[in-house]
């Protein structure tokens, strides 16, 4: 039998694993793969760490991370948000163990060096006897700064690479969907709250996003809590919360019909892509009749004008993903960041946005929806977790070498902004596109 | 039921393990039963948190949520479930936080092991419950467990607590 298919030993050259349509399951598995993975896409691309709100005042800091790199984003004394590799630069110990905290200055506590909150050493014991060319003063000598650093809207990025693409560039029109995210909040300023929720999986980083624009998989994945939603009596009481958690599982069940007609995918460059026009705010838990939704958009209109509110709602991008790591949605402010951890390992935060200045009631729905979409313990988010562990199971039978990722191949069209969208939603023009940008990454041998 | 007396610890010891031998023995439509009619179940994502409404929470359920919960534990495309998962719970430490007529806030200590598909996995944590009485016996009003391990990254969680 002959084969195009490259064998196992051949399989880290990331060129071959790659073909319209398909792609080679070792790239799901492969430690080499995942090795250079980190080295390319994490090393290189703009990468979410965090939203300046989760630090307001000089001092404030929280953990984060690229890959598998611990960060620092930390609020300096003048203002500026910095964000640092969170590592001693005399025996490499990680110096800030707290997820998060506020501090003057940050001290290791293996022998005491101590940095100040831009990142820069400020003291450290016996600083004597070292052998020539050590300098205290040399800026290496310090909690390094990234590379790169830069925000868009408040949305915090960072790069690990002096050179490349600027935030801007790299965003393209997605920088849309940022907007949509803080437009809506009538005061014109969202911040993080709510807590976090953090769901592991025995599966690939690149499943998650992979799943997240996926409108073919609800109506089977989520089976289960679309027909115990569907058979659940609309009179026994509920305090809004499980109202508004069945609402969406049974909009899960929404026929193939209604992806294919109603709801679109686009896909930008560097792997970027959005689900559009699903939750139309008439129908889905904005309803315009809920008194807290009505409550809401008088406060938006209050601020900014009827028209621009209008304007604002009737922006209606679903889930909007930021290649490789990023996923967000406006309609119930949820974000959410996907750490590859192993191959075949994976933890995802999910965060809230509490919008400023609308009423609160319309936070009390967003930790609602997080609680049914994103929760741990959700009716919805187990069987996708369970399917990634699936795949993670599967993926390593060599029964199926080449994956399929070519439903709507032959119907993707240009969109003439520079992008390019599939006939309806239920294409994997998005997967294609994240492994267009995959490849980009994972072939420029640039050191 | 104003005058009806609170539940003493020896009786709410008695139900807590009946609770616990209910959900081990996978009978989650009768421990549903056990649950009042505008019952509510909550295990918090934070230590000490104080709200379901103002933080995510790792499970809230009000009744309705919470009867569909159990629906979907029975369906046969919870794919999460397949196979099952078992478990051994474990109630000590009981204490009456709080006595009222009728009612009581009784504190446990749970440990759970679940056991599904070569993987066993521990969980710990505080419980309060809310029990009030009724005519055939004891009804939860509410019910709390806060796991020692709530703010920590968790696969997905099945089984009722």
């Amino acid at each position: 039998m002959t084969t195009d298919v490259p064998t196992i030993a051949a399989a880290a050259a990331p060129e071959d694993l790659v073909r319209p349509g398909r792609v080679h399951r070792s790239l799901y598995s492969d430690p080499r793969i995942f090795a250079l993975e980190m080295e390319r896409i994490y090393g290189r691309a703009w990468i979410y760490v965090g939203h300046e709100s989760q630090v307001p005042n000089p001092g404030d800091y929280v953990a984060t991370r690229i890959g598998l790199r611990p960060l620092l984003m930390v609020r300096h004394r003048d203002g500026s948000v910095r964000v640092l590799h969170n590592q001693c630069a005399h025996r490499g110990a990680m110096v800030v163990a707290d997820e998060q905290g506020h501090a003057s200055e940050f001290r290791c506590c293996y022998h005491g060096w101590t940095y100040h909150t831009d990142g820069r050493l400020k003291t450290a014991p016996l600083l004597h006897g070292y052998p020539p060319g050590f300098d205290p003063a040399d800026p290496k000598l310090a909690m390094l700064p990234v590379a790169r650093q830069a925000d868009y809207r408040g949305f915090v990025f960072a790069s690990l690479a002096a050179d490349g693409p600027g935030l801007l560039e790299f965003l393209g029109p997605m920088t849309a969907s940022f907007d949509d995210m803080v437009d809506r909040a009538p005061d014109g300023a969202i911040e993080v709250a709510g807590g976090v929720f953090k769901h592991a999986y025995d599966g690939n980083w690149k499943l998650y996003l992979e799943n997240l624009c996926d409108a073919a998989h609800p109506i089977f994945v989520h089976q289960s809590s679309i027909e115990a939603a569907g058979a659940q009596s609309d009179n026994v009481p509920t305090d809004g919360s499980g109202e508004i958690a069945i609402r969406q599982m049974r909009q899960n069940g929404a026929p193939y019909s209604f992806w294919e007609s109603q709801v679109g995918i686009w896909a930008y460059p560097n792997g970027h892509s959005y689900l559009g026009d699903y939750h139309d705010d008439a129908k889905l838990v904005a309803a315009l009749a809920d008194p807290v939704f009505r409550d809401y958009t008088e406060a938006l209109e209050a601020k900014r004008g009827r028209e621009r509110a209008r304007q604002i709602l009737e922006v209606r991008r679903w889930n909007s993903n930021i290649y490789p790591n990023l996923s967000f949605m406006s309609q119930f402010q949820q974000l959410r960041v996907v750490h590859p951890i192993a191959p075949q390992r994976t933890v995802v935060y999910t965060y809230n946005f509490r919008l400023k200045g609308a009423p609160e009631a319309m936070f009390e729905r967003t930790i609602a929806f997080a609680n049914i979409v994103n929760g741990t313990g959700s009716l919805v988010l187990t069987d996708d977790l369970e399917t990634y562990g699936r795949i993670g199971a599967g993926i390593t039978s060599a029964g199926a070498e080449w994956l399929q990722i070519g439903r709507g191949w032959a119907s993707d069209v240009d969109n003439g902004d520079g992008g390019r969208r599939g006939k309806n939603s239920t294409s994997e023009i998005y997967i294609r596109n994240m492994f267009d940008a995959w490849l980009g990454y994972m072939t420029d041998a640039r050191p | 039921m104003s005058h009806a007396a609170a539940p003493d610890l020896a009786e709410a010891e008695r139900f807590l393990q009946h609770e616990a031998r209910l959900l081990d023995e996978a009978r989650f439509e009768d421990w549903l039963a056990l649950f009042t009619a505008d019952a509510w179940y909550w295990v918090p994502s934070q230590p000490d948190q104080t709200s379901p409404r103002d933080t995510v929470s790792l499970i809230y359920d009000d009744r309705r949520l919470l009867e569909t919960r159990v629906r979907r534990l029975r369906n046969p495309h919870l794919h999460a479930q397949q196979p099952p998962a078992r478990a051994s719970r474990i109630v000590a430490n009981v204490t009456i936080d709080e006595a009222q007529a009728g009612a009581a806030v009784v504190r446990s200590k749970l440990l759970m092991v679940e056991y599904r598909r070569n993987r066993q996995r521990l969980f710990a944590g505080t419980c309060r419950h809310r029990l009030v009485r009724a005519a055939d016996g004891l009804r939860i009003a509410w019910k709390r467990v806060d796991l020692v391990d709530c703010d920590a990254e968790l696969e997905g969680l099945l089984l009722p607590f």
